[in-house]
This record gives C-alpha cells, structure tokens and sequence, in this order.
C-alpha cells in the first residue's frame, strides 16, 4: 500500500520559512496569502502481511510518525493510506 | 594515585558526520586534569567515563531533522542510562539538538528565523550558575564565544518553557554588549534569547554555542569557553571527594543535583 505523510509546524511554533514565503508572496502581486505553513511531504510504500487489517497499517505508521517522521513537540502530522 | 588527583575522563561520541569531535578533544586536552577519548556511535556501551561530550557536527547529513537519526544510534541507549544515573551530558550545538531530539532536553530547535547559517561570535550570559557546567563561572558572567548553525533557534512550548523557569533550566542567553537579551543581539531567534537549557536533574545540558573553540590564549577564539569544561572537572573532582571513596569510576558518578553548591 502507498502510505503519504504531511508533517507540518505545529500551530503556535514559529515556521520561519513560512513567515518568509507570506512575506514575498504579496511582493509578486498575489494578495490575501495568509498561514503559510511549510513542512514535509513523505511517500513510502507498506508492504503488509496478507490478512492484515487496515487499523493494523494505521497503527504502524501512526508509530512511525510519533517515533522518526514527526517530532511531536514542533510538528503535527497526517497520513493517508492507500490500498494496492 | 588519589581519586582526587586521577583525571576526569571525558568521552567525546563520534556519529557519521560530527566536525567538532576532534575540537572538542583538544579542548578537554588543555585541561591538565583530563583526559578524552573517542566514543564510536556503534558502541553500545562504555566504562570509566565521568563525561560524555555529544560534539557539533552534522551527524546523519542532518538528514529529516537535525538529531532525528543520530538519536537511534546504538550508543544512545548507554548515554541514557549514564544521564540516567546522574553522569555529566553535555550537548554542543548537534549535539544539542541530538539531547533534544532524544528528549533528553525539553524543547527543540529549529531553522534561524533568518534562514540563514549564522557563524559569528555572540555574547552569553551565564543565567545559573547552579549547575555542573556553570558552576565556575560567575553569576552573570557574559562569555564570549561562537555560534555556527543553521537550526538553532530554540523553541518550546509556553508551559515547558514555565517548568523551565520555576525549575531554573535557563542557563544561557545571548545578550547584546550592555548584556541585554535583545533581538538584534539574538542570532537565530531562538525564544526568550535561549542559548542553553539544562534538564531537571540538571546533569545533562545543551548549548547551541561552541566552548570548545575558545579554551585558549593567544588563538583567535579566547578563553571564555573554559569555564564550562572547568566547572564539568571541578563537578566531578567534587563529587568523588564526597563520595570519599578512593575509586574512580562508579564513586565519581554525582548526585544529579550536586553541581550547585560551591
């Protein structure tokens, strides 16, 4: 299955980047740009043993997320899972 | 040989990447009463060392986050249980971030609000000296030293940064020449003017500044950064008097809350 993970600064956390990107936008002519956020897209591919059920795919990612793809204290995360 | 004249034995852990380990050992080489030796990152463990020196660098290329992989690394597991059971960590700039990422330090760094790597000098001033890292300084001493980064802005969250203050785990910010932590005088954004944090037991610390390059005279660095290596000794020298016991080794290990009494 094809996993996708988007971590992004967590609300409240400073995103520097982000702060610099609302800045240049409205310099080029593009009005109304606010909450620029900018974080992290990661693909992987999950091979799962046969039988095994979607939660059991979803706890394992959520698990890596916490644990090496997101660090919880200055990011959130969300994942989407796809089948096949 | 008395344990009070045996050398304090620091460990200085190389990961793939780490660019100050060799800086950092001939820093601790200019103390007579010390001694380094290299740490491998595959280690899984390690005996008769009083110190651990997590050393600047890029360890894994930096690669996710700053400290994201080197976190994982087999060593990482000793340097726990050693903080665990009150030795000395410090964590220089990666190595900062390393502790941070391990959690071993509260709080995170990230990218400089400038976007920017800042490499210039910046000035300091020591917040505790109730710690066995500052613990030879002087109350609002204002060393002088560098700072070379990318990540280095520390962060945390508003009630973090409370229990770090009721805790006293601010012990260095950068200020500006009248020793004011103003924002022109912050290189990286780093909230409240952070330098360095501590963790509640107060043996473990991290600085994003490198005392390792200045310890001494007549190289362009200065001799400010001295205070912390010689305050880490002085910790360790005092905690085996304590113990009285004329072993090194377990003897030197400190009560984790030993460093503030001078």
């Amino acid at each position: 299955m094809n996993v996708r993970v988007y971590v992004t600064p967590k609300q409240g956390i400073l995103d520097p980047q982000g702060a610099t990107v609302e800045r240049a936008l409205p310099a080029l002519g593009f009005q109304g740009v606010k909450d620029v956020r900018i974080g992290r897209f990661i693909e992987l591919t999950l091979d799962m043993p046969q039988g095994a059920t979607p939660e059991a795919a979803d706890a394992l990612v959520d698990d890596m997320c916490k644990r090496l793809l997101a660090n919880p204290i200055i990011e959130d995360y969300t994942y989407a899972i796809d089948e096949g | 040989m008395s344990a009070a004249t045996e050398p304090v034995r620091f460990g200085l852990v190389v990961f793939p990447g780490s660019n100050c380990d060799t800086d950092a050992f001939q820093a601790v080489a200019t103390f007579p009463g010390a001694t380094a030796r290299y740490l491998w990152h595959k280690d899984t463990g390690f005996d008769d060392i009083d110190a651990v020196i997590l050393p600047g660098g890029f360890s894994y290329g930096d690669y996710l986050r700053c400290g994201a992989i080197a976190r994982f690394s087999p060593i990482m597991d000793a340097v726990r249980g050693f903080a665990g059971d009150g030795g000395l960590v410090l964590g220089i700039c990666n190595g900062f971030q390393i502790l941070a990422e391990a959690g071993l330090l509260p709080g995170a760094l990230i990218r400089n609000t400038c976007l920017t790597f800042v490499c210039r000098y910046v000035n300091l001033r020591v917040e505790t000296t109730a710690t066995p890292f500052t613990s030879a300084c002087t109350p609002g001493e204002r060393p002088r030293i560098v700072v070379k980064h990318n990540e280095g802005n520390y962060t945390a969250d508003p009630e973090t940064l409370a229990r770090m203050k009721a805790n006293d785990q601010i012990v260095l910010r950068y200020v500006d020449a009248a020793g004011e932590p103003t924002d022109a005088a912050n290189p990286n954004g780093a909230v409240e003017s952070i330098a360095g944090v501590c963790n509640e037991g107060r043996n473990v610390f991290g600085m994003m500044p490198h005392p390792e390059n200045s310890v001494e005279d007549g190289l362009a660095g200065g001799t400010d950064g001295r205070c912390i290596f010689r305050s880490m000794i002085d910790h360790v020298l005092a905690a085996r008097a304590a113990h009285g016991a004329g072993a090194g080794g377990d003897a030197s290990r400190p009560a984790a809350a030993a460093g503030g009494a001078r």
